[in-house]
């Protein structure tokens, strides 16, 4: 049903408006032909009678009202699906730029996708090893979560996301391959994750979405949901397992914020949308396992944090919606440790299950736990060391100064192609224990310090 | 049937509706030609505004819009427990059955099983007069809950027919009873109610029972009471999660009905897998058996997830009135109320604080004034305890749904990031938190733990509140300079922290610590502050009585004393006796009364 409308009736921003349309959808996806001949895509976001309120991916510049036709093509936004993705680079709504020619797809997939039922998802509880200690360690990424890195501008949150790329893929024997999406991202940070997946040699798994921060702004919209789409269908019909970096969601909210400005609507917190807890969420939660399905989706998305503001309503509702999150840190990178992974606001809320005996070593979880308490114990030492000089602290809280010290150089600092086995993350959590007197070890049941404190042999 | 009207625009899951028919307001409908759930939300002189329960993609201006005449029903009859929901009672696993991995749209399923069989015992008689709420007959739902059929709210009169005794399906009859204008009314195992409305009870009873959560920072210091209802605000992180499903497992409710509104899919699905394979101390059945729940995941519609909260809630309701005590976790009410935001702004209605709608308070209200201890309409005694957990942006308890819940809720445990990043779980901070419930609850205290309980629970809150004054001190000028009669405040308060306080999930024996166990852990560890005073009274540094290694034996009491058997209490009190008082003779003093101890 190829109907045409001649005209627009108003152009706000990203948004234009018809009057009269008859016949058209919620959320369908309109053509724009604009008087020079380009072809635009667009999204109906409101119908009221005959009004309907689009939204253009490429942006409104150079449309008119009168030299306009829309197409009405009937149909969701759709994703070409197929393996051959693997290896190629899109534009953030999925069109090849690369020169590598179409896509030539096997089904289309509905970029909105649909809710799991909680009933058929399988609960993430398989270790990946992503070969760095502080997330080994003490936030274990698990296969299907979904796990954000809270970064801010000038932090190396790319490095890092590269290092896992690079260091999660040796474990799993299974097939597998990452989805990139880059929304609003500068043009070398594009160019350093093509180069470092080249280098890697992952290239021809990797499926590449660019939305660069010069390209339409309502493009970013549907980049991640695209991506996801590919990831899903990679997933749970190859049976593949996908890691999915999403950068940089600030970009992303931004752009959601931007549109819902333009459409006029109500803002709640820093402007952005009521909306914007469900509208991240219909992104996050599109990873996981499916029972019977083979594949999973983990996420690893990445944003930056407006002002390093963890309570930012992005970074905020993020972390509502994530199993966790990695949190970077201005303070640990001015002192040149790599990676700057602020261990105490960092979590991973799927660890608990994921790790110990038959998955990683059974002392990890009281271990990270006894890590947790020690260094939240060296901040208030070093609160007090700032007020009386280090000289005049008790001598277990000089202590703790020493242990402080010891674990950003030894567990947290590492080589950017430093690839520690658990093992060894976990034996470097225990030599920096042994910094401390016994009786400072309060989440240690007697067993293991017996087996692990004490031990002096090496 | 209910009117027709036709769609005329789309913004979300706000539709809106011409036609001639006449809606009422909070009527079911159902939208366009792939049937989504609806609910009427506005009525305007030449339009409806409905909301949508489903995604609404694809939906065209001029598509139908039919009415069912009725508002937003509950199914209520056996088969709720041990089941899972999403917000508009449509059973997930037959869903899952019906659509395979994804929640389809448009798809209709019946909440509760019309074919499975039941053993019904029917306890009406022909010919005797049945009053509403009365119970008819019963059914053994599962191996921990009897299902009592009962007579609907505002049905009453003589029984014309009572079936024999036998199995019936839920739609099947089983007793009819004509009422004084005439009317013959048909009584099922299921009964249908309005999720909005609160089912009515006789009378309201005062909340003097605790509900026993195990959990030693609520029993001990911040109980609730059965009937109660609770908030636990937190920041992401800090626990909320992980000390409702705590409190899920562990609470001594007949049932838990958990709801799942706008949160994560695996989190639901842990609970689901969880609560199949944990077993309940009490009764050895696996936790399934007594909890209901109800997954509204946070890319489900949005509307849906407003609905949920009310459908766990009139649930629970109609459980309290078979004479259960019934508890209700909802995580996160944050999640509903912006859900309340994104609806109200969809309608362009004039926003109060931070774009939340003005009726948030009054929402609020009347989701927490449904938890109560009731007598019920049949005479028997049941209580709904509501405990919502609250998920504040920023973390900032000033934000509104944390401001207006702590005017509904009598219990207040507020769940702090620094504990929480210290991995101090439950992270409930114990300052900042409070019980309103610890008057009401003293009598039954008094009765079943003796009067020493609540004292030293006094005493306990007392010393924390002391040592974070003393902490202010500290971290200006260290604790080296304190004198020993405060570094024993310290030392002490350290010992109720890590051993009293901090709980661990994940032991075997701490998960859940009974009662009496928590009364002789306070009591011991206020007898070593009392015997370390008497060391620091004589002049004596408080460093001895740490090195005796005392108050770390105490710090792993929870570990080192079992649930069952308390009898190693008194043995830890003999060495704490004569481990001081080899501390006093050292410096040449003779301990108190050590003749006669133990006499």
């Amino acid at each position: 049903m190829a109907l045409e409308y001649i005209g627009l009736k108003q152009i706000n921003g990203p948004l234009v408006i018809l009057d009269g349309v008859h016949g058209a959808a919620y959320e369908e996806m309109v053509k724009i032909h604009a008087a020079d001949g380009s072809e635009r895509q667009g999204r109906i976001i409101e119908l009221h009678g005959g009004r309907a309120v689009v939204q253009v991916f490429e942006g409104t510049d150079g449309l008119s009202l009168t030299n306009t036709t829309t197409e009405m093509t009937g149909k969701p936004m759709t994703m070409p699906l197929t393996r051959e993705l693997l290896g190629r680079v899109l534009s953030g709504s999925g069109r090849p730029i690369d020169g590598l020619g179409d896509i030539y797809p096997d089904e289309m997939g509905d970029i909105n996708g649909m809710a799991i039922n909680p009933v058929l998802r399988e609960y993430p509880e398989n270790f990946i090893q992503t070969g760095i200690s502080a997330i080994d360690g003490l936030s274990t990424l698990i296969r299907g979560q979904k796990l954000p890195v809270f970064s801010g501008n000038g932090l190396a949150h790319d490095k890092l996301a590269v290092q896992i790329v690079r260091q999660a893929k040796a474990v799993g024997a299974d097939e597998f391959a990452v989805v990139f999406a880059a929304m609003g991202v500068k043009n070398d940070v594009a160019a350093y994750f093509q180069r470092a997946f080249e280098e890697s040699g992952v290239l021809d798994k990797v499926v590449m979405f660019l939305n660069l921060s010069g390209d339409p702004v309502v493009e970013r919209i549907i980049t991640p949901r695209a991506a996801l789409t590919v990831a899903e269908y990679l997933a749970f019909t190859h049976g593949m397992h996908i890691l999915v970096i999403l950068t940089d969601m600030t970009a992303y909210a931004e752009a959601l914020r931007e549109i819902s400005s333009s459409k006029g609507e109500i803002p709640s917190r820093k402007g952005f949308p009521g909306y914007l807890y469900s509208d991240l969420a219909s992104i996050f939660e599109r990873a996981g396992i499916i029972k019977g399905k083979g594949g999973s989706v983990t996420q690893i998305p990445i944003l930056t944090m407006p002002n390093d503001d963890i309570t930012h309503p992005i970074p905020d509702l993020t972390g509502y919606i994530t199993e966790g999150q990695i949190v970077l840190d201005r303070g640990l990178s001015q002192r040149g440790v790599y990676p700057p992974v602020a261990v105490l606001p960092s979590l991973s809320r799927l660890m608990k299950d994921g790790i110990g005996e038959g998955y990683t070593r059974a002392d990890h979880a009281d271990l990270s736990s006894q890590l947790f308490a020690s260094y939240a114990k060296v901040a208030d030492a070093r609160a007090l060391a700032s007020v009386i000089g280090e000289e005049e602290l008790s001598d277990t809280d000089k202590q703790y100064m020493t242990f402080g010290r010891a674990f950003e150089e030894q567990f947290i600092r590492q080589g950017e192609s430093e690839n520690r086995s658990v093992e060894q993350t976990l034996d470097i959590g225990w030599s920096l224990l042994r910094l401390l007197p016994e009786s400072e070890l309060d989440r240690l049941p007697p067993e293991l310090i017996e087996q692990y404190y004490r031990r002096t042999d090496e | 049937m209910g009117a027709k009207g036709e769609i005329y625009g789309i913004n979300g899951p706000v539709v809106e509706v011409v036609g001639e028919g006449s809606f009422s307001m909070l009527e079911r409908v159902s939208i366009g030609t792939l049937g989504l759930i609806g609910e009427v939300i506005g009525l305007q002189p030449d339009k409806t505004i409905v909301q949508a329960y489903e995604s609404t993609t694809g939906v065209m201006p001029g598509e139908p819009v039919t009415g069912s005449g009725g508002p937003m029903l509950a199914a209520l009859g056996p088969g709720i427990i041990g089941n899972i929901f999403d917000g508009i009672q449509r059973p997930l696993r037959t869903l899952a059955q019906k659509d395979g991995a994804y929640i389809g749209r448009g798809v209709a399923a019946e909440p509760l099983d019309t074919e499975k069989v039941y053993e019904v015992e029917v306890l009406a008689k022909a010919g005797a007069r049945a009053e509403a709420g009365q119970i008819i007959a019963q059914t053994p739902e599962t191996p921990l809950i009897m299902h009592k059929v009962m007579v609907p709210p505002g049905v009453s009169g003589t029984v014309t027919f009572a079936a024999e005794s036998g199995t019936y399906t839920i739609d099947d009859v089983l007793a009819r009873v004509t009422d004084e204008s005439g009317q013959e009314h048909e009584i099922r195992m299921v009964q249908m109610w309005p999720i909005r409305r609160p089912r009515p009870h006789k009378e309201r009873r005062p909340t003097t029972v605790p509900l026993i959560t195990g959990q030693r920072v609520i029993d001990s210091l911040l109980p609730i009471a059965k009937g109660g209802a609770a908030a636990v605000p937190g920041g992401f992180g800090t626990g909320k999660t992980m000390t409702q499903h705590q409190l899920a497992k562990w609470a001594d409710a007949d049932i838990i009905v958990y709801i799942g509104c706008g949160e994560r899919g695996n989190e639901m699905t842990q609970v689901l897998e969880d609560f199949s394979k944990l077993v309940d101390p009490k009764s050895g059945r696996p936790l399934l058996d007594r909890t209901v729940l109800i997954a509204n995941t946070s890319n489900m519609p949005v509307a849906a997830r407003e609905a949920s909260i009310y459908t766990g809630v009139t649930l629970a309701e109609y459980y309290r009135d078979m004479g259960y005590h019934v508890a209700i976790m909802a995580d996160s009410t944050s999640r509903w109320a912006e859900a309340l935001r994104e609806i109200s702004g969809r309608l362009e209605e004039m926003p109060a604080e931070e774009g939340f709608p003005a009726y948030l308070s009054s929402r609020l209200s009347e989701f927490y004034e449904r938890a109560g201890r009731c007598v019920n309409l049949n005479g028997t005694e049941g209580s709904v305890t509501i405990i919502g957990a609250v998920s504040p942006q920023g973390g900032d308890f000033s934000e509104p749904v944390t401001q207006n819940t702590k005017r509904f809720v009598r219990s207040f445990w507020a769940l702090d990031r620094s504990l929480a990043y210290a991995r101090h779980y439950p992270a409930i901070n114990w300052i900042n938190s409070y019980s309103e419930y610890i008057d009401d609850l003293a009598p039954w205290y008094n009765e079943n733990l003796g009067d020493a309980f609540l004292q030293n629970r006094s005493e306990i809150m007392a010393i924390l509140q002391e040592e974070a004054n003393l902490n202010e001190i500290v971290k200006l000028i260290g604790a080296d300079v304190l004198p020993d009669a405060q570094k024993l405040t310290l030392e002490i308060a350290r010992v109720i922290r890590l051993g009293f306080l901090q709980q661990n999930a994940f032991h075997a024996d701490d998960t859940y610590v009974p009662l009496a166990k928590q009364a002789r852990m306070m009591e011991t560890i206020l007898y070593l502050y009392g015997q370390a005073k008497g060391v620091v009274a004589k002049g004596i540094p408080v460093s001895q009585a740490v090195a005796t290694g005392l108050f770390e034996d105490l710090i792993k009491m929870k570990y080192t004393i079992g649930n069952d058997d308390l009898a190693p209490f008194d043995a830890l009190h003999d060495k704490i006796r004569d481990k001081i008082g080899a501390v006093l003779r050292e410096n040449g003093y003779e301990p108190q009364g050590a003749g006669s101890n133990g006499a």
